[in-house]
């Protein structure tokens, strides 16, 4: 993928409705209208929202259809997810050396007499 | 019972980079493994093969601390930074910069220690410089980012092709 359409997709995740309705859509298509309705914001200012996800190649509408539905394109979250996969993989070898370290440290220790 | 503690990574923002995890161990006991060189040492390691070997922290607001990984074929990789805020034992905000400089410029670090039933969770949350930081640093990751540094890239391409 581009380094630009990277950046786009990041922007477009930025913001915390745009999030929303891509989790409603991982739940399946939906129109403007549906999409709309969970959120206090009028259909135009979703239909701004669509268009920055749309652009962002994150999700994609039917040109034909008269309700135009929109659905979920998952390729570029799963890229996202790659990159922060391997991000994680290091922390999560870093955590489990504290999670053992930690058990140590609480272990009772058998020249304590306060046991 | 719960399974196994995972370690969560999320992009809150465009500038930001949060890893959250839980410990079975008192907030104090888990405040101290990230300000006592000593503890740090033990847990504290780069990708596979880059052990923290080097450890000095001055905790205190305004103190600098200094890590070195050593790898045994590609050498030494050098972080320092310094401390903005202490909060013993919640909250502890400070900078990081490595010497060979990938994540285009210092990043500020928050990270909070919450207690709950003798458990704890702590949040570190990156802030990186410009969101093309914070892209790049991600796009790259971590292992790419520490080779890169050593400008070992062209070797290791072959071997990081993510197809």
């Amino acid at each position: 993928m581009l380094a630009a359409d990277l950046d786009a997709t990041f922007a477009a995740l930025a913001d915390p409705t745009r999030r929303a309705i891509l989790d409603r859509l991982a739940r399946g298509p939906a129109t403007v209208g549906e999409l709309a309705r969970p959120f206090t914001m009028s259909q135009p200012a979703i239909s701004r929202h669509l268009k920055v996800l749309e652009e962002a190649g994150l999700i994609a509408r039917e040109r034909d259809a008269q309700r135009r539905p929109c659905r979920l394109e998952p390729a570029p979250l799963a890229e996202i997810a790659t990159w922060l996969d391997s991000y994680r993989e290091l922390w999560e070898a870093r955590h489990r050396r504290l999670d053992a370290l930690l058990d140590a440290l609480q272990a009772p220790d058998p020249k304590d007499d306060r046991r | 019972m719960t399974g196994p503690a995972r370690t969560i990574v999320t992009t809150p923002s465009d500038r930001t980079v949060a890893i959250s995890r839980v410990f079975a161990a008192p907030r104090r006991l888990v405040f101290e493994a990230h300000i006592r060189p000593e503890l740090v040492l033990r847990w504290m390691w780069g990708p596979d093969g880059w052990p923290l070997v080097e450890c000095t922290i001055d905790a205190r607001v305004g103190g600098r601390f200094r890590y070195v990984w050593r790898h045994v074929e590609k050498g030494d990789m050098v972080m320092r930074g310094g401390f903005r805020e202490i909060v013993a034992p919640e909250r502890i905000v400070h900078t990081e910069l490595f010497d060979e400089d990938w994540t285009g410029g210092e990043t500020v670090v928050t990270t909070l220690f919450e207690e709950r039933d003798g458990r704890t969770s702590v949040t570190a949350t990156v802030l990186y410089a410009s969101r093309a930081a914070r892209d790049g640093a991600l796009r790259s990751g971590m292992t790419d980012g520490w080779s890169q540094a050593l400008d070992r890239l062209e070797a290791l391409l072959p071997a990081l092709d993510r197809g």
